[in-house]
């Protein structure tokens, strides 16, 4: 059956009808392909949106127990609350997501600055790869929550350790994906480098830096996920300053508020997916080359 | 300078056989400064291997390269290598790519940007200074690697196969648009292929390598001049000898070294 949607709707979403009615395969100029394009960028959000719309329906309905899953509206409405009231009571929102995104961004920058180095040597000479692998793969399946007791009892709690949770997490992705970007490298661009006078310096830092660079973003993209998911977790443990999104999640857990839990849990998945939005568009900018 | 190559021996352990084969076994040679040299031989001798010493990215087991009066042991500026496939640094303008050996020596960035945009005219590439290398076809690319190595003034340019990825007409005009360069700059040439056409029309002389274990086997003077007619007789008489060479050295391959022709090339893993 051919279903009644809009031809940017079904390339959207991928539909064709066949060769009988083909979808815009032709050729579309200027200002037309222009308003398209456009067009299917608006419409990217249109599943998100009709999710919702779905399950604001079915607990208006009562087909979802608000007691299991508030609806979108009580999400909106803890989420207000949580912006102005704050949880506890004056500890508002705007302060939890700085708290959090602190931890996340000293973690991972920690992370960074250790791992890329690290990877760049690892990558390049066989023999430090040789001897670190077998550390690297051993303390790599610990899961970063495993290490809270022994942050704890080295740094106390508070941010340092939890910067240090979110550092171990952060640092394999980043440290394998440089590994990996810099083995892959065409070996006849270092040897062209070498013959040009390239000095050990100038070959890291301008060829196998740039050379790995789509790589090392990759890993930053997952490191940047993995550092939310093991921030939240480790601040399940407690903060000291009464600020952080996984603290207010547990706080609101006690007081036995599931509207605030998944408004909590929505503003981590909205922050999350912006962070990988600005790095996505820095990622076409810095390798426009590709 | 001369460069003079002297009792190359080089070989490597095979994984198939667990013993050491032979690529080449005493190749000596002596290039004379500005000449345009061809080396040719049966495929898998170790073309790839000879040069790669030369410029020192590989050692030899045995034997010695002097440039003039100095040995090369490591890669060196000297000694310019172009690589089968266009090497370039994908993230560089082609511009900014030939400025590298430039930025490598320390020289100021205005000089090196007008070297750089010298060594595009010289290949014909200047209106291309600011793309990037996906931007450019094949050949354009091999040109761009040409300019990136000609610019730091290497004394001896070493081909591998340069144009062999390039379809027969590119290959065609980039030979010729070569030629144009070398007969500028008048460096001295290595260029190894395994195309009798190419090395005809190229090389002032042709040196045959003989089948594995490779050693010199033939060395011919093209005295023709540039532009030489690729179907002018004379050529073709230069052809007829290479080729018969050749053959000969791949029966004597069949019948007495049957064996390695299972062996993979190793020189051009």
């Amino acid at each position: 059956m051919r279903l009644p949607v809009s031809t940017s709707i079904r390339k959207y979403f991928g539909i064709s009808y066949g060769k009988r009615f083909p979808v815009s395969r032709g050729i579309r100029e200027g200002k037309e392909r222009k308003s398209v394009q456009r067009a299917n960028k608006s419409l990217r959000f249109l599943p998100v949106f009709g999710v919702v719309v779905l399950w604001q329906a079915a607990s208006s309905a009562g087909l979802i127990p608000e007691n299991r899953l508030p609806s979108p509206v009580a999400i909106l409405h803890g989420f207000t609350e949580l912006a102005t009231e704050g949880l506890p009571p004056g500890y508002t929102l705007v302060g939890h997501c700085i708290g959090s995104l602190k931890r996340v961004l000293s973690g991972v920058a920690l992370a960074l600055a250790s791992a890329l180095p690290l990877g760049m040597f690892m990558g390049y000479w066989g023999r430090v790869r040789d001897i670190l692998t077998p550390f690297v793969e051993m303390v790599r399946p610990i899961p970063p929550l495993a290490w809270v007791p022994i942050a704890i009892l080295w740094f106390g709690i508070g941010d340092k350790s939890a910067a240090f949770i979110i550092f171990l997490g952060a640092f394999f992705p980043i440290l394998l994906n440089t590994v990996g970007g810099v083995m892959t490298i065409n070996k006849r661009l270092i040897e062209s480098s070498l013959i040009l006078g390239a000095g050990k310096g100038a070959l890291f830092m301008k060829v196998l830096a740039p050379a790995a660079m789509p790589s090392i973003i990759t890993g930053i993209r997952i490191a940047l996920g993995i550092g939310w998911m093991t921030l939240v977790a480790a601040e399940f443990t407690g903060v000291k300053s009464g600020y952080g999104l996984g603290y207010m999640i547990m706080t609101a857990r006690d007081i036995q508020r599931p509207d605030l839990v998944v408004a909590g849990m929505a503003i981590i998945g909205v922050i999350g997916f912006a962070m990988d939005f600005i790095i996505r568009k820095m990622e076409q900018r810095v390798l426009k080359w590709r | 300078m001369e460069l003079r190559v002297s009792g190359l021996h080089k070989s490597f352990s095979s994984a198939s056989e667990g013993e050491r084969v032979d690529a080449l076994i005493d190749v000596s040679f002596v290039v004379p400064e500005g000449r345009f040299v061809c080396v040719i031989g049966p495929s898998g001798c170790g073309k790839t291997t000879l040069l790669r010493m030369i410029s020192g990215l590989e050692k030899p087991d045995r034997g010695t390269i002097l440039l003039g009066d100095r040995e090369i042991t490591g890669p060196v500026r000297e000694v310019g290598y172009i690589f089968q496939e266009p090497v370039l640094l994908p993230w560089r303008t082609i511009v900014r790519n030939v400025e590298f050996g430039l930025e490598m020596a320390g020289m100021a960035k205005q000089e090196r940007r007008e070297k750089a945009l010298a060594a595009l005219e010289l290949v014909e590439l200047r209106d291309f200074a600011d793309f990037y290398p996906k931007e450019i076809s094949g050949g354009m690319k091999q040109k761009a690697a040409l300019a990136m190595a000609l610019v730091v003034e290497p004394k001896v340019l070493l081909m591998d196969e340069p144009f062999v990825s390039l379809d027969c007409q590119t290959r065609n005009y980039m030979q010729a648009a070569f030629l144009g360069v070398w007969e500028k700059t008048r460096k001295t040439v290595i260029f190894v292929t395994h195309n009798v056409e190419e090395a005809v029309f190229l090389g002032d002389e042709i040196i045959c390598l003989t089948s594995r274990p490779a050693e010199v086997g033939k060395r011919l003077r093209v005295g023709i001049p540039h532009p030489r007619d690729r179907t002018s007789p004379e050529l073709n008489l230069i052809r007829k000898e290479i080729l018969l060479f050749l053959a000969a050295e791949r029966e004597k391959t069949r019948s007495v070294n049957g064996m390695f022709t299972h062996v993979h090339d190793l020189s051009e893993v």
